[in-house]
């Protein structure tokens, strides 16, 4: 039951879109169109849930055990970077089809906040490894929740009469802050 | 403090390690020219290519699946340097641009009521579908708007009007528009396309034996856009001086117009502005794409194989013409005679063809001075055989082999070939077909004081040309219809006569006409000293008989057995078409088997399979039949202007002439333009309406 408190929350009250505000590059950038959308969606829901298995990993086996949490935030971005590289490398041979499908998203990720988010949160709220699977996915799951609602909305924008001013990022910007309003909606549903 | 750098130092070269072992263990060997186009790529990951990402078109222009232009952001720059990196002149990539399918005049602002819509897709949102046409341009100008380059903008007629000089074909218009009616096209997939049911075909296009887009060019004249015209008919068909004399015109048979009205007069316009550029003195340039190496035969110069050349050329092809005679042109040099196609027009057409870089070797016979297996070892990579139908059927009656008698091919191609050939004072010939009138008429201009022609059915029946018996009353030909040959009369081993019998119609036979049954006891005896047999063709295979010629099938028609999908033959590299595949048909329906046959071609040489073409139209789409046509009004028909009567005898002088500049804008002006169930009516004709039920209102 808290694991689904803890999924729920990590999805719509804290989402990391909408309520925390992380990821805002590829938010407004790859969300013109549904079908990239929904492309790097799960993309970040696969990054992510490697990403922070690696970073706890690294954190409770190496940085706490020699005593080096300062040098948490230095490490984690080693760590993210590299991880894409690889993964990219790895699909490109093993699996060309999912390689075609991420293609171009996995280097977006690479610096793409909402990732190192996550990983330093899992730290920061002491999740146990099971915990922290659950939130990472979760939280990345409303990554991809919000990205592709937001694209359909675009799209619906694309074809609006949008005064000049307005148009294409203004807009934009303006609809993620009422999305964002909106998803307030669901605080303190989940503590 | 040390600690610290140690560890972070280990993670990174750890890091390091890892992923340098995971480039060389998951290593996948890459065409290394897709690095050098993503260097050359401006690397922004716009999208705008289409593709997912620089590397990923990168990627498609390596394997040809994308143009060197590709890149919508670096634009000519960056196209001229992966094309120099690639090895090829930028100026050989041939582009693609787009082009708007719907041509639908004044319609779009007439049909529809968008309700403060300011963009197609929400048209087609709110409406959940099109209004009224399932083709047609819904004329709100998403597109404009789509364009990055400004090559599109918004008509008088709310359609978009396209610049191919702006249009760098990156898809962004095509993309955009919800009817899927913009379409990227480059001159290749122009000359390989062949009609489908699917799409919005006017009534005179669909009945095109070479399927050319009569609506474009006609709408382009009418806006005095006489090169854009041309180079439209160019595209399907490369022969418009010569079939816009010679042409029957099938298309003006199906012309919406003529439930009204008169039917277009489509050739005259093909005509006026073929003889415009011939009349410039300079020919308009034709794209032709870069080499690919692969040699191509053609057997037979007429007009299939001249057509097959000309488009297998223009799609990179090496290109090389046998002809048995010394003259190009097959049936257009020996078969028509020259009031109705000159001979110096002819040649300047075909000079034209040939300035392409299409090889010619004539005085060649295939089967004899040119074989299989000489192609072979010169290494030719197909062959097509548009050999036509040169032999003539036999009248089957006694005293055929007398002097005096001879078949209207072989009168025709004797005279053509600059022989004497002497005709007698009274010459009758046999058949109703364009051979034997064109027989009729030379014989006249020859100077016979007296021509028959005798014709076993009706003038009805009779397969000419209308045109063409019309032309053969007017200079005086008798006709003597119903009426078959039964026994030729000599006198010292001389014709003097021909006997016939009456004729009577009963039943229609296979072809739909009605069968003619003799009459007993109604034979009589006609005096003449020239009879010229034209009662039909067949092609002349006698160099299949030889011993290295291929073994191909042939039917009981003797015409060569292929398959009509691809008119590939039973020999994969041979292909075949025109006349010796069809049996004798029209010019315009050989120029249509030179591209088809240029297009199963192109695919075999090229990908080693044809495909088929998906919904092809073969039959008349039903629904574009028009019962009634509202506010269309009655606008008489030009004449094309003709030679007098005085003038023609004697002399091989053209009948037909070539209608002038105002003559041509009227005509097209005539045309409805029209789609597949739409047509432009005419404004005042429609406003009058409009005002006569607001007064009974």
């Amino acid at each position: 039951m808290d694991l689904l408190l803890l999924a729920i929350g990590a999805i719509f009250v804290n989402n990391i879109l909408l309520a925390q505000y992380l990821g805002n590059c590829p938010f407004c950038g790859v969300s013109k169109k549904l079908s990239t959308s929904i492309g790097m969606g799960v993309a970040v829901i696969f990054v992510t849930a490697l990403a922070s298995i690696f970073t706890w990993l690294v954190y409770y086996y190496i940085l706490m055990p020699y005593d080096m949490v300062f040098l948490q935030t230095l490490a984690f971005i080693l760590i993210i970077a590299s991880l894409v590289q690889f993964v990219e490398i790895f699909l490109k041979k093993q699996s060309k089809a999912l390689y075609n499908a991420l293609g171009i998203y996995l280097p977006l990720i690479t610096t793409n906040c909402a990732v190192m988010g996550i990983a330093l949160l899992n730290i920061k709220q002491g999740f146990s490894f099971f915990e922290m699977i659950i939130f990472s996915v979760a939280s990345a799951a409303g990554f991809a929740l919000a990205i592709v609602l937001f694209a359909g909305l675009r799209e619906r924008l694309m074809v609006s009469p949008v005064p000049q001013a307005m148009r294409g990022t203004a807009i934009a910007l303006v609809t993620a802050g009422v999305m964002s309003l909106a998803f307030l909606g669901f605080y303190g549903m989940v503590q | 403090m040390f600690l610290s750098v140690l560890v972070l130092s280990g993670i990174g070269f750890l890091a390091a390690v890892i992923l340098g072992i995971a480039a060389k263990v998951f290593y996948v060997k890459e065409d290394p020219r897709i690095k050098g186009i993503m260097d050359i790529l401006p690397g922004a990951n716009c999208g705008g290519c289409g593709f997912a990402g620089c590397s990923a078109c990168a990627e498609a222009i390596v394997k040809d699946e994308a143009k060197v232009n590709a890149c919508v952001l670096g634009q000519a720059e960056v196209a001229n340097q992966i094309a120099e990196y690639l090895g090829m002149s930028p100026m050989s990539s041939e582009p693609q641009i787009a082009c708007p399918d719907c041509q639908g005049g004044l319609r779009a602002a007439q049909k529809y009521d968008y309700s403060g819509f300011d963009d197609c897709r929400a048209a087609m949102l709110f409406y959940h579908g099109p209004l009224h046409c399932e083709h047609g341009c819904i004329g709100l100008g998403t597109c404009v708007k789509a364009c990055m380059f400004g090559a599109i903008t918004m008509g008088d007629d709310s359609l978009p009007q396209f610049n191919p000089d702006l249009c760098v074909g990156c898809g962004a218009c095509v993309e955009a528009c919800p009817k899927g009616i913009i379409s990227l096209l480059s001159e290749k997939t122009k000359i390989l396309h062949w009609n489908q049911n699917t799409e919005c075909l006017a009534p005179c296009r669909q009945k095109c034996p070479a399927q050319i887009n009569i609506p474009k060019y006609i709408q382009h004249i009418k806006r005095g856009e006489y090169a854009q015209a041309l180079l439209t008919i160019k595209e399907k068909n490369p022969l418009p001086v010569s079939t816009g004399r010679v042409c029957p015109e099938p298309c003006a048979l199906a012309c919406r117009r003529k439930i009204n009205d008169k039917p277009v007069g489509i050739n005259y316009l093909k005509r006026f502005v073929a003889d415009w550029e011939m009349n410039s003195g300079q020919r308009l340039p034709v794209p032709v794409a870069p080499s690919t190496g692969k040699k191509i035969a053609i057997i037979g110069s007429g007009p299939a194989g001249l057509t097959a050349a000309f488009f297998l050329k223009r799609l990179g092809h090496d290109v090389a013409i046998f002809e048995k005679r010394s003259g190009l042109g097959g049936m257009l040099r020996y078969g028509i005679p020259e009031y109705r196609l000159p001979k110096k027009i002819l040649d300047w057409e075909i000079d034209g063809i040939l300035e392409l870089g299409i090889n010619v070797t004539t005085n060649v016979e295939f089967g004899k001075d040119i074989t299989m297996d000489i192609l072979r070892a010169e290494e030719y990579d197909a062959v097509f055989l548009a050999v036509g139908a040169w032999n003539e059927r036999e009248l089957n009656i006694e005293g055929e082999n007398i002097e005096g008698v001879c078949g209207g091919i072989d009168f025709l191609e004797r005279f053509h070939s600059g022989e004497n050939v002497s005709v007698g004072k009274h010459v009758i010939i046999v058949g109703g077909g364009n051979t034997a009138l064109d027989a009729a008429r030379s014989s006249l201009r020859l100077g016979a004081e007296k021509v028959s022609v005798v014709y076993r059915r009706s003038r009805d029946e009779m397969p000419a040309n209308p045109a063409e018996i019309v032309a053969a009353e007017e200079e005086g030909i008798q006709f003597r219809f119903l009426s078959a040959p039964t026994r030729i009369v000599s006198e010292d081993a001389k014709v003097s006569g021909m006997e016939v019998q009456k004729m009577e119609l009963g039943e229609p036979d296979d072809s739909g006409r009605r069968r003619p049954v003799p009459v007993e006891g109604s034979q009589e005896i006609i005096e003449c000293d020239m009879i010229i047999g034209a009662i039909g063709q067949y092609p002349d295979l006698d160099f299949l008989k030889q011993e290295e010629s291929p073994d191909l099938q042939v039917t009981k028609w003797n015409t060569i057995i292929a398959s009509e999908d691809t008119l590939q033959t039973d020999m994969p590299s041979i292909f075949t078409g025109g006349d010796c595949f069809t049996g004798p048909g029209l010019m315009v329906e050989a120029v249509a088997a030179g591209r088809y046959a240029a297009r199963s071609i192109h695919y075999y040489i090229t990908e080693g399979e044809i495909p088929p073409i998906g919904n092809r139209q073969r039959e008349f789409i039903p629904e574009s039949l028009h019962k009634i046509l509202i506010d269309v009004a009655y606008k008489p028909r030009i004449h094309e202007p003709n030679v007098t009567l005085e003038d023609r005898m004697g002399t091989f002088k053209e009948v037909e002439g070539t209608i002038d500049e105002e003559d041509a804008l009227y005509e097209a002006g005539r045309c409805l333009n029209c789609g597949i169930f739409c047509y432009d009516r005419d404004e005042e004709a429609r406003k009058l309406s409009e005002e006569q039920a607001d007064a009974s209102a």
